[in-house]
Order: C-alpha cells, then structure tokens, then sequence
C-alpha cells in the first residue's frame, strides 16, 4: 500500500503541476468563498468534435465508393485517424488546463450564437473543465481503442463504411454532449448519441429484431428526453424572468419578488427568505423601448445591464439562462440571492428544486438505465459488440452521471431530489444484478451488469459523492468496456455464439483474451488489485456515510447494505460468466455454424482474435491497473488525484454536502472497506464453486427445484411484458380511438354536413322543378293547351264556320232573351 | 431593382402563365408546346427564387418595421391600394414560398424518368398530362402566395388569397389521384367557407376604421393617443374636417383597407369602443372569431382538420409540398397579421382558448398519425401536429413561443415538402403507399433510406436539424406561461418518435419484400428536390439565427403591442 501511495503522489504532482500543488495545501482552495467561475477563452476546442465528424461525414458520403475502390483499410484509417487528432488535441487541451491556477481551470472556446428570442439564448460554446475533460478523455481514448477493436470485428462486414460513420458520429455526438456550454448543445449531444445508438443497434437491420430493439432504445430514451426537457423549462421557469430588464416581465414573475424592494438584489445569506407580491413588477408597469431591451444583449451573451455585483467586486448575471457557467455562478455565488430564492420557490405547491432535480433526473434514468427506464439497454444487445463497449457500457450510458455531476451545485440543493436518486440506483443495482445470476447469453450478462453498475454510479452521485460517482464512471469504462471487447473476442472466436451454455474451456485457445477478462473480472468484482475496488469501496462508503444528505439519515445505511449485497451479487455473476466461458471443456458443437460462417476454415474450433484485438484489450487491462492511482484513497485523509482533479467543478456542492455528512470514523471505514473485500471474496469462492470446469451439479439442481423462480428471473421478471400490455397497449388503443373518431366523427360530421347541404339543394331544386318551374309551366302549359284545343275550331272547312256562326247567332238571341 | 423586388416576385409566374396561354393559341406539336411551358413555369420560378434570396440577403433585420415596400392606388373611390411590403413576420413566409415553389416545380417535371416509371398508359403520370394547364395553373398558384405574404392591403390580401383557392382546386382535381374530385370539392368549398367570414370581416373593419362616431370617443377618451395618431399619419384630417386616411399618393379616403393602419387603429383601441351586440360579445370579439375561423381552416385546426388528408393524399406530390411547405402557413401568419396585430385586446381574451386548440392539435393529430397505414396520410397529419405548436408558441405570449411559432413555419416549411417528396418517390416506384406492404427496402435504395432518415428525424425534432429548433423555443416560450399545456403538448415528442421509426421499421428495415427487390434509388430529379432541402435542414439546425434575426425584432414589437392590449 505504501508503494501505491508513493506511485500516486507522483500522479498527483504531475496532474496538478509542480508550482500548483505546492501553492495549495490541504483542502485550502475549498475554504476560499465561491466566486465567479473565471475562465480562459481558447480557439481550439472545437476542433476535436470537428475530427470526429469529418470523420463521419467523409465515410457517409463517399465512404462505400471508397471502399470498393481502394478497400475497407481506407475508411477504417480515416475513422482511426480521426479518433487519434481528437485524442491528440483534446490532451492538448488537458496539458493546456493543467496550466490554469486549480480554480481557473476551463476553457471555452464560443463559435456562434445559434439562437436567441428573450432570454432563451443557446450558444455553439464548447467549454471544457476538469469534469468535460475527464470524460473527452475517456470518450477519445477508449472511443480510439474501440475503433481499433473494430477493424478486426467487423472485418468480415461488407458495410464496414458504415459502422465507421456511425462510430464517428457517435463520438462526435458525445464530445457535443460533454463539452457543450450549455443545455441546449449539451441536449443536442444527448439525442445524438441517442439517434446514433438507434443506428448501431439496427447496424444489421436485416434482423428485423435487431430493427425493433433499435426503435425501443430510441423511443425510451425519448420518453427521459421529456423529463429532462420539462425539468430544463422548469429551472428556466424558477430563474424566472428578468430581474432588470422589467419590460417584459413573465407573469409569474408579477406575483414573485423578493419581499423588501429596495434591496432587491443585495446579498441575502440568511436562510428563509420570504417572497411576496411585488406591486412595482406587475406586468402594468410601462414597458421599456425595444431598442432599450436590445441594447442589453451582447455578442457574446453577457448582459452587463444584467449583472449584479458580487462581494468581492465580480459581476454575476442573473435570471434564465441556459449556460452552465451562468447558471452555476448565480446559484455558488451567495450574494446573488438566487440559491436562497430556488430553496424558496414552489411550483404548484410543489418544492421547485426537488421537482426540477427529478425530472432532470427522469432524463438520466433513460439514457443511464436506470428503473424504470432500463429495458431498452438489455436489448440493445442487438449491436455489434463493439459498439456495446463503446456506446452501452463505456461512455453513452454514462451521460446521466455526467449530468447530474456537471449539475452537482443544483442538486445538492434538494435532499429529496438526492434521495430519489440514490434510491433509484441503488434498487436498479439489485435488481439489474439478480437478473444477472441467471444470463445465459454472455453479452446479457454484461448488460445486466453494466445497468447494476450505473445503478452504483447513480447511489453515488445521490449521496453527493459526485467524485466517487465520477471516479466509479471512468473505472467501469475501462474494466466493462475490457469486459465486453473480450465478450466480443469470445464471440468472434466462438463463430458467432453467445451462449456461454456452448462455451466452456476457452482458455486452452484464447490466452490473451482469458487474461484480460480475469483481470477485468478482478475489477469490477472489488478485488484491491484492479480499479474497481476503489470506486465502488468510496461510493459505498460515502452512501454509509450520507447522514442528512438523504431525507432520512437512516437511508444512508439502507442503501450501504443495499450495495453490500449487490456487490457479492457482482462478484458471483462476473465470476459465474468467467468460468463458465473459460474453465472446463470447449462444449461447442464443432462446425455447428459453419455454413453462413466465414471462419469455416479453422474447422469450428475457437480461436485467439487478431492481434488489433487482443492488444486493444490488453492496453484496456492496463488502464485498469493504471486508473487505481486516480483513485487511490485511504482512511487517514489521503486525497485521492480524482478528487482534487474534479474539486474545482465539485465545489459549489463541496460544503454543503459535507456538512450534511454522517462523519462517521475512520474506524467505520476500515470495517466497512473489510467487508467489502469480504464480499468480492466472497462472490468469487460461490462462483468458483459452482461453476468452474463445469463440474458441480447444483446450478443445475437449484434451477430444477425452483423452475418458477429461475423462469422468473431469467425472464427478467416479465417487465418487458408488463409495459407491452399497460402502457404500450394504452397508447395503441388511444390512437386507434383518436383514428376512429377522426374518421368517423370529424369526417363524418364534414361528410353530413355535404349531406345536408346536397339535400337542402336537392329540396331546393326540387321545389325549383316543381313548384316554382311548375306554376311557370303550369301557366304556359294552360296557353297551349288552350291554343291547342282552339286550333282544332280552325278547321278551314266552310261549312263549320257556317254552324258555327247560326250556333253563336243563337246562342246570342237567347242570352238576349234570358236576360230580359 | 429593389424598389420592385417583392412585385417581381409575386408576378413573375403570373406573366409566364399569360405567355403559357398565348402560346397556346400557336400552331405547335404537343411535345413542343408541353416542353415551352415547363421551360417557362421553370423559369419564372426560378426568377422567383433569386428574388427570394435576394430578399434574404437584403433584408435588414436589425431595422424594425415595413422594408421593401410599394404603393400604388388601386381603386380611389373605396381606398384600395396595391400595397405590399415585407416585415419581420412576412419576410420568412415570402422567402420560403418562393423556395417551396422552385422545388415544386422541379419536382412537376418529367426529367430523368425511367422507362417502367410511367407503365401504364392508362394512368399516365400527372407530369405528362395536359402540361400548359397544369403549369398554368402552378404559375397563379405561385403568385397567390407570394401576394397572400406581401400584401399590405386588406382588399388585396383577399384577392390574392382567393387567386390561390382556384389553381390549387384544379391541380387536385384534375391531375389528382382516385378520389380527386371529392378531396377538391372538399378542400374548396372548406376554404370558402372560410373566406366568407374572413370577408365579412374585412369588410366590417374597413367601415369601423372611418367610423367618425368611433373616431371621435377614442378623441374623448384618450386625447392624447388620438393627437399621437393624427401625428404620425395614422390619422389624417380631411378636407371638410373629417378625420380619415391618406392614400399612398396623398388623396383622403374616409376608410381604410391599409393594414398597417388598421393595426395602429385596433392597437389604440378603436375597435374594442364599438359596444357590445347580444349578450355580451363585442365587435373586436365577433370579427375575431370570424377571422380565426377563417384561418384555421388553413392551419388546420382540429375539427377543422379533415380535408387536409384527403387533400394530401389525392393531390400529386409537388401540389402536396406546396400544400404542405406553403398554404399551411397561411393560417397562422393570417392570425397574426389580422387577430394579433389589429385586435389585440380580443386576442388576449382568446390566448388561453388558442393554446388549448393548439394542444389539441399537437396530441390529437400525432396520436391519429400513430394509427395510420397509408404514409401520405401519415405524413399529412403530423402536418397537422406540427402546425399546433405554432398556436401554442404563439398563444403563450412569451419571447421565445413567438419566435418559435414563427420558426415553426419555416422550419416546417422545410421539412414536411421534404416528407411529402419522400411519399412520390416511393408511389411513383411502388404505385402505392401502404406502410405495411413494403419491408427491408434499405437494401436496394440506401441513398432513399438516408434522405428519408433525415426527413423523418428533422419532423421528430431531432437536434441538429431545423425541427428541433422551433420545437424547443416553443414548448420554452409556452412553459413560462403555460406549464401544463406545454408538458402535454411535449408528450407528442414521444408518440412523434413512435410513429416515425415504427414507419422506418415496417417500411424499411428487416427481410426485404422480394416484390421490391429492384426498387430503383433516388434520379436526378429527386435529388435535386431533397437535397437542397435537407441541406437547409442542416444549416437551421445549427444556425437557425439567420433567420431568427430577421423575425424577432418585428414578432417582439407584435407581442408587446398584444400584451399591452
């Protein structure tokens, strides 16, 4: 232990440069009050996303011509080498922020305005500080690597083209969603890696299965996307309106001010700030020119007419804003008001910064995994396993945990927000690991255990360890992501098979692959040889020792026990896919997929992946190893390089978490630390026991004597199933309603109104026809006939006029005489 | 140039429609005669289009108020004036109808067909049927909207938006699909329905302008604000002492058509001292209602909603885009130049009643697109969809709904004829559009696949495409006034997913259908349509402020004149 800490003292001096380390001692820097983030503008951030999306574009594009044309090296090169300048620039940039003084670390690097109405302002900034760095750093490094695996495990794919400009967009989506300024650019990532994962689990679309998890994953992940938009709006909402710019004052903001006008703005650090109806900010009040509002607005997005002054002569914008600078200053910066004002606000008598940190939180639950959103990522399996290292274990998946730690100084504000999430991850971690005892498909196991591990992340960050949640974030990417490369070297070396019930005895034919796995395996087990004891061991620890940081300082403990177990859980089902996939005899049919299987020539005996392989998982094993001495830690107020790293973006929560704290003694930690290793033994002896060499009988028996249960839980307790007959089934039956009564209703209402109309036109015409036309008719009908019948008097006959005339000579002789 | 820059916009189709029909009365062969008029039609839409993007160059967005303006007496005795001009509301819709319109007309040529594209003698297609009459037709329709957009005058307003009911009821009943003459009856008489309560109106606020009754209580009540009038040339005194208004050539005319004027007048309030008729509903009420009627047939709004189906489905794909990208909008920008801007204070009565129908809208319509087989249909309802976030941005009276509202009809300007031009590739190929009869066809047509990609998550407002933007500056704009609309009306964000990749998957993912297995990919002509199309896409998605900048400044001075109402 000794020599570790020597190793990591001198990772410690290099990563805080000589002079830095010296200069601050012990904790100093965390005592200075918080002021206003400082900064160094740079112009060269942008060009590492930039590599990346060339990248992609180039290989979407022309990159199928390409490929028949000069064959699949010249995409994969052009892929790998955009990787290599975006991991180049980006340690450019670590060397770069290294320089800074620790609490000036971050670089922004502003390209345009991309929109603004009112305060909804969205910049293309990008801006890297400890934390973004950390994660550009895994993304390029390990995305690199990645790339690289690929070359040799899609090497018998035709559309190689377009794996690689998948990859490329995806590492370009993520670099957006971790170095995006703002929420706007930092959402534009998130549903980019989204639509991205979309794309590469449905790589092999042709599966309609593959297509379907695809559409699952996306639509999931979209249903998060509506909680984090809301929590967003929400914030926005709260930050509410514009403390100077009085013109055009939101209504809310008519019947919210703080109580006393005359000191509006003035420091207030005193807890309990009242607000009440303010009468001169109601909405009569006249509004400003336009050109008065305009002037406010700069290009590069200060509103100096906005700001207020700060104790120590800074200057802090207040009121909405979408930027994560803007934001954490008002909120760390005391004098601003705003901390007190967010405590203060409710939002339909709910309190206002719970709910923003749940909806918030929503979105995580979806792009993280976490219940009650996680069914998408077992499914999406379905991709290249590659890209299950990558995407689903690696770097998107982990978004959530970026998110909640980059906005560590808003949820730290709300208790219940920070127990809902820890509850959550901590259940997630159980219930993801039991599913995981009964896997049979090798990458399932993975998966299920990559959702149990976020679910540690998440334990971890909910308790306010941001650090230790991070720290656990960037060990799980290195020991999963070696974890699932060597899945794939496996499966490669197995024809395609993933069932380990058909493996057994891969260590005689894959040495290397076999290594690497056990270290991993050692890693996320929580042996103290391997990265991830340390993470999980400070997370568990920090839950233990969580006190009022959760509603209930009894949950703390709760959750402790909860990953205790979970841990014993981890260590038997890694251990359990180890030995079923290496120890014993090779149990696949021989030649079994030989027919569609361009490996038919090594005659259906697995075999050692190629070199671009294997070497990729060993560089990955050695981060392993390597990544202990960010973390390194022990009980006698030893600071782990991690941690001081990420303290200045941690900060603004530092105290306040700390003072909600347990502070149980060191004492705790040892026995704590003690039971741990304990479980990680634990895991490993149960699993050795059952399942090495294959010779114990009693998984076997178990699952024989409890079919229900084993049913159950292999069936991944019939969540997929339940959603598909509530929810699923509840939105199909509204739309077919909606489309019936659009067709029926709506339409039919149009439909007979035409009716109508025709009948009223046919009324009328009929009474045109027939009574109208009809009298006409009648009447010139009555002429002719009358013409008709006198024209029979005109016979021309002589004769007849002579009766005629002595008839009517009559006929007048005896009127004449009857009248008389 | 530039002093007739929007009148050679709005007339230049309309002279290549008169030279279409004198080359008519010519002694020609058919092909000849066919290919003369597409030339033309091509030509002058394309003189259309440089003048749109001439008018983006020019336009000067930090500068508020009327640009490009032009007046010219039309009809003295009744105040009628041949009066248009471009502000920050318009300037994006004449842009867009200009570009929709080029599009269109591409995409109503037969250029780079294939031999087995037009089989069946018996249908032939609607590209090679009575050619002069359909590009005659497309050229009127083109001047209809681009007029619609620039008028300034309330008569001419009018008149150009019936010049585009006529064309627009031709194309899809005669060169329309096999219930033509039903979706042409239906969309027709469905419009003028509306127009006659719009004309009503027109006509009821062109007598209330001069009303010398009305005139002289806002002199009662608000002195001030009526000297401010008469200052500004708002008001002018006439000859005999009458108040009234001046001509664009100085001459007094006691009523108004202007509709500048008349914003000015119903923002002092002119309109809302007329006293109320039945129990209780006012004048400024009633002529909004009649106005909104009259335009949201042409948003459309749910219930008024169902001959946009029909329409859609029978019309031939480049009357759909136009349908689609341009006379949608209509609805919505006639809202706000007529209900926002002249009666403002109604407006402020009704926003709470406009947002509900716009919730409605969006839900309502994405719900009935996640149940439907036909893709045409589909596509058409989630028209129906998008265009309701324009009445909830709008509706919320925030910064950020307006601009949104105003955003959406570009953005959707651009997309849905990307949509719909997406449906004829595949009809005109399949010679159906039932989602359910195709499967896996991204194996033979992968450039089709990507385009249709694009499309699909540009409308689900993915972002990085130009849907995302306008979504997102909407549901903000709305959540600060309107929380519980807004975080239903983003539920669709959802269902829009649901339906989108639920079509990409029958239609195009999984085993192909062995039918389809020598579907021709996209030709020249069709690339010509999307791909510019969807290169705007890109650019609005990460720079939407070229056009933001040019709408806000104007939206804002609208908002604030609502508000203050």
């Amino acid at each position: 232990m000794d020599l570790l800490c020597h190793v990591r003292d001198f990772v410690l001096a290099a990563a805080e440069g000589a002079g830095e380390a010296a200069k601050h001692g012990e904790g100093a820097a965390r005592e200075a009050a918080l002021g206003v983030q400082a900064f160094k503008r740079v112009g060269y951030l942008w060009l590492i996303p930039f590599f990346p999306m060339v990248g992609a574009i180039v290989n979407a594009v022309v990159g199928a011509r390409l490929q028949k044309r000069f064959g699949k090296s010249v995409v994969t090169n052009l892929a790998i080498g955009a990787m290599a300048a975006a991991f180049v620039t980006a340690a450019v940039a670590f060397v770069d922020l290294v320089g800074q003084p620790e609490h000036e670390r971050l670089l922004v690097n502003h390209l345009w305005n991309m929109f603004t109405a009112g305060d909804v302002q969205a910049n293309l900034t990008f801006a890297l500080d400890p934390l973004s760095m950390m994660m550009v750093l895994i993304i390029t490094f390990i995305g690199a690597l990645i790339h690289v695996y690929s070359v040799g495990y899609m090497a018998e794919d035709p559309d190689t083209w377009r794996f690689f400009a998948y990859l490329n967009l995806f590492v370009f989506s993520m670099l957006l969603l971790v170095m995006g300024d703002n929420f706007v650019l930092m959402f534009f990532g998130w549903e980019g890696v989204g639509l991205c994962s979309y794309l590469l689990i449905g790589f092999w679309y042709k599966d309609i299965d593959k297509a379907k998890a695809a559409v699952k994953a996306f639509v999931t992940n979209r249903i998060g996307d509506f909680g984090f938009v809301l929590g967003l709006f929400l914030l926005f909402w709260a930050l509410g309106g514009q403390w100077e710019k009085r013109s055009v004052i939101p209504p809310h903001e008519s019947r919210w001010a703080l109580a006393d006008p005359a000191h509006l703005y003035e420091a207030r650090a005193e807890a309990g700030t009242t607000y009440v109806a303010d009468p001169t900010l109601s909405p009569q009040t006249p509004p400003a020119t336009y050109a008065e509002v305009e002037k406010l607005a700069t290009p590069e997005g200060w509103r100096p007419g906005a700001s207020i002054a700060t104790r120590d002569g800074g200057k802090v914008r207040v009121g909405p804003t979408l930027s994560f600078r803007e934001l954490r200053d008002q909120i760390a910066v005391e004098s601003t008001g705003v901390k007190n004002r967010l405590t203060g606000l409710t939002f339909f008598g709910m309190p206002l910064l719970a709910l923003v940190g749940i909806l918030l939180f929503v979105g995580a639950t979806a792009k993280s995994a976490q219940i009650p959103l996680y069914v998408w990522l077992p499914d999406a399996m379905a991709g290249p396993t590659p890209v299950s290292a990558l995407i689903h274990a690696a770097t998107m998946v982990t978004a959530g945990v970026y998110m909640v730690a980059r906005l560590n100084f808003l949820f730290a504000l709300s208790t219940t927000a920070m127990t809902v999430i820890a509850c959550t991850g901590a259940a997630t971690a159980l219930f993801a690991a039991s599913i995981g005892f009964v896997q049979n498909d090798i990458k399932k196991v993975l998966a299920y255990s990559t959702v149990s591990q976020l679910g540690f992340m998440f334990i971890g960050v909910g308790v306010g360890a941001y650090w230790a949640g991070t720290y656990h974030l960037l060990t799980h990417a290195f020991f999963k992501a070696c974890l699932f490369l060597g899945s794939g070297s496996v499966i490669l070396g197995c024809h395609h098979e993933q069932d380990m019930r058909k493996m057994g005895g891969l260590k005689k034919y894959m040495p290397l692959t076999e290594k690497t796995y056990l270290y991993a395996c050692i890693a996320i087990s929580g042996f103290p040889l391997a990265n991830g004891f340390f993470s999980k061991d400070e997370i568990l620890w920090k839950a233990f020792d969580a006190g009022n940081n959760l509603a209930d300082p009894a949950l703390g403990k709760v959750i402790w026990l909860v990953g205790w177990v979970t841990a014993l859980g981890t260590a038997f089902y890694m251990w359990r896919s180890y030995y079923l996939t290496f120890t014993g005899e090779y149990r696949g049919g021989h030649g079994a997929h030989e027919s569609g299987d361009a490996h038919g020539h090594h005659g259906g005996l697995p075999h050692e992946s190629p070199r671009s392989m294997t070497w990729v998982l060993a560089a990955l094993a050695v981060g392993c190893f390597l990544t202990i001495f960010l973390g390194l830690w022990g009980p006698a107020g030893v600071e782990p390089v991690l941690e001081r790293w990420l303290e200045p973006v941690l900060a603004p929560s530092h105290a306040l978490v700390a003072a909600r704290g347990a502070h149980e003694g060191p004492l705790a930690e040892w026995l704590l630390m003690a039971a741990s290793v304990a479980v990680a033994f634990g895991g490993w002896a149960a699993a050795r026991a059952l399942y090495k060499d294959a010779k114990s009988t009693v998984p076997a028996t178990l699952a024989a004597k409890y079919p229900r249960l084993h049913r159950w839980v292999l069936d991944k307790y019939y969540v997929d199933e339940a959603y598909r007959k509530t929810v699923l089934a509840a939105i199909w039956a509204g739309a077919k309603a909606c489309d019936l009564f659009d067709r029926v209703v709506v339409d039919g209402a149009v439909n007979a109104a035409a009716a109508v109309g025709r009948f009223v036109c046919d009324v009328d015409g009929a009474i045109d026809k027939y009574l109208v036309d009809g009298a006409v008719n009648f009447v010139a009908d009555g002429a002719l006939g009358f013409g008709r019948a006198l024209r029979r008097v005109q016979t021309g006959r002589l004769e007849h006029y002579l009766y005629a005339a002595v008839a009517g000579a009559l006929a007048v002789v005896l009127l004449t005489f009857l009248v008389q | 140039m530039t002093n007739h820059l929007l009148s050679l916009i709005v007339f230049a189709p309309a002279v290549a429609a008169m030279l279409i029909c004198v080359s008519l009365t010519m002694p020609m062969q058919k092909a000849a005669r066919d290919n003369l008029a597409r030339f033309l039609a091509l030509a002058a839409s394309f003189i259309a289009l440089l003048g749109g993007l001439w008018l983006w160059v020019a336009y000067d967005g930090t500068a508020s108020g009327l640009q490009f303006t032009e007046r010219a007496t039309w009809i003295r005795s009744l105040g009628i004036e041949y009066s248009v001009g471009v502000d920050g509301i318009s300037v994006s819709m004449v842009i867009l109808s200009t570009l929709i319109s080029f599009v269109a007309t591409i995409a109503s040529m037969p250029w780079w067909k294939r031999a087995d594209e037009h089989s069946d003698p018996a249908h032939p297609h609607f590209s090679e049927v009575k050619v002069p009459g359909y590009m005659v037709m497309l050229l009127i329709l083109q001047t209809g909207m681009s007029g619609t957009f620039a008028s300034l005058d309330m008569f001419l307003f009018f008149v150009f938006w019936e010049v585009m009911l006529l064309p627009m009821y031709f194309l899809i009943g005669i060169w329309g699909g096999p219930r033509k003459e039903y979706a042409a009856i239906k969309f027709f008489l469905y419009t003028l329905a509306g127009s006659v309560l719009l004309l009503l109106a027109v006509i009821a606020l062109y007598y209330k302008s001069g009303d010398p009754v009305l005139l002289a209580r806002l002199s009662q009540l608000n002195p001030e604000l009526f000297r401010k009038l008469l200052s500004d040339g708002t008001l002018f005194r006439g000859p005999s002492g009458a108040v009234g208004f001046h001509l664009g050539d100085g001459s007094f005319t006691p009523h108004t058509f202007d509709m500048v004027v008349l914003a000015r007048l119903g923002q002092a309030g002119l309109f809302d001292l007329v006293g109320p008729f039945l129990a209780g509903v006012t004048f400024a009420k009633l002529m909004w209602v009649f106005m909104f009627i009259a335009f949201a047939v042409k948003v459309p709004l749910v219930p008024l909603h169902t001959w946009l189906p029909d329409a859609h489905v029978e019309a031939p794909t480049p009357i759909s885009v136009i349908l689609a990208g341009v006379l949608l909008k209509m609805g919505i920008y006639g809202m706000l130049r007529f209900n926002w801007a002249i009666l403002p204070s109604a407006t402020s009565a009704f926003a709470a009643l406009v947002a509900a129908f716009g919730v409605v809208n969006v839900v309502y319509a994405a719900m009935v697109c996640l149940a439907q087989r036909d893709l045409k249909k589909l596509i058409a309802y989630s028209s129906v969809s998008h265009m309701g976030f324009s009445l909830l941005g709008m509706a919320a009276m925030t910064e950020a709904g307006m601009s949104g509202a105003v955003l959406n009809l570009f953005t959707h300007g651009l997309i849905s004829p990307m949509l719909f031009l997406i449906v004829g590739v595949i009809y005109d190929r399949a010679h159906h559009r039932e989602i359910e009869g195709f499967g896996g066809i991204a194996q033979v047509v992968p450039e089709y696949t990507a385009v249709m990609g694009l499309a699909f998550f540009a409308s689900l407002g993915l972002p990085g495409l130009a849907g995302f933007v306008s979504e997102f500056l909407v549901l903000n704009g709305s959540f600060m006034t309107l929380p519980w609309h807004t975080a239903l009306a983003a539920t669709s964000a959802i269902i829009t997913v649901a339906y989108y990749l639920w079509t990409i998957q029958r239609m195009f993912l999984g085993s192909l259908n062995p039918k389809y297995s020598h579907l021709p990919d996209l030709n020249w002509r069709e690339r010509l349509t999307l791909y510019p199309l969807a290169a705007l896409t890109l650019l609005f998605g990460f720079y939407p402020n070229v056009m933001l900048s040019l709408i806000n400044a104007d939206l804002f001075r609208l908002l604030r004149q609502v508000k203050g109402a």
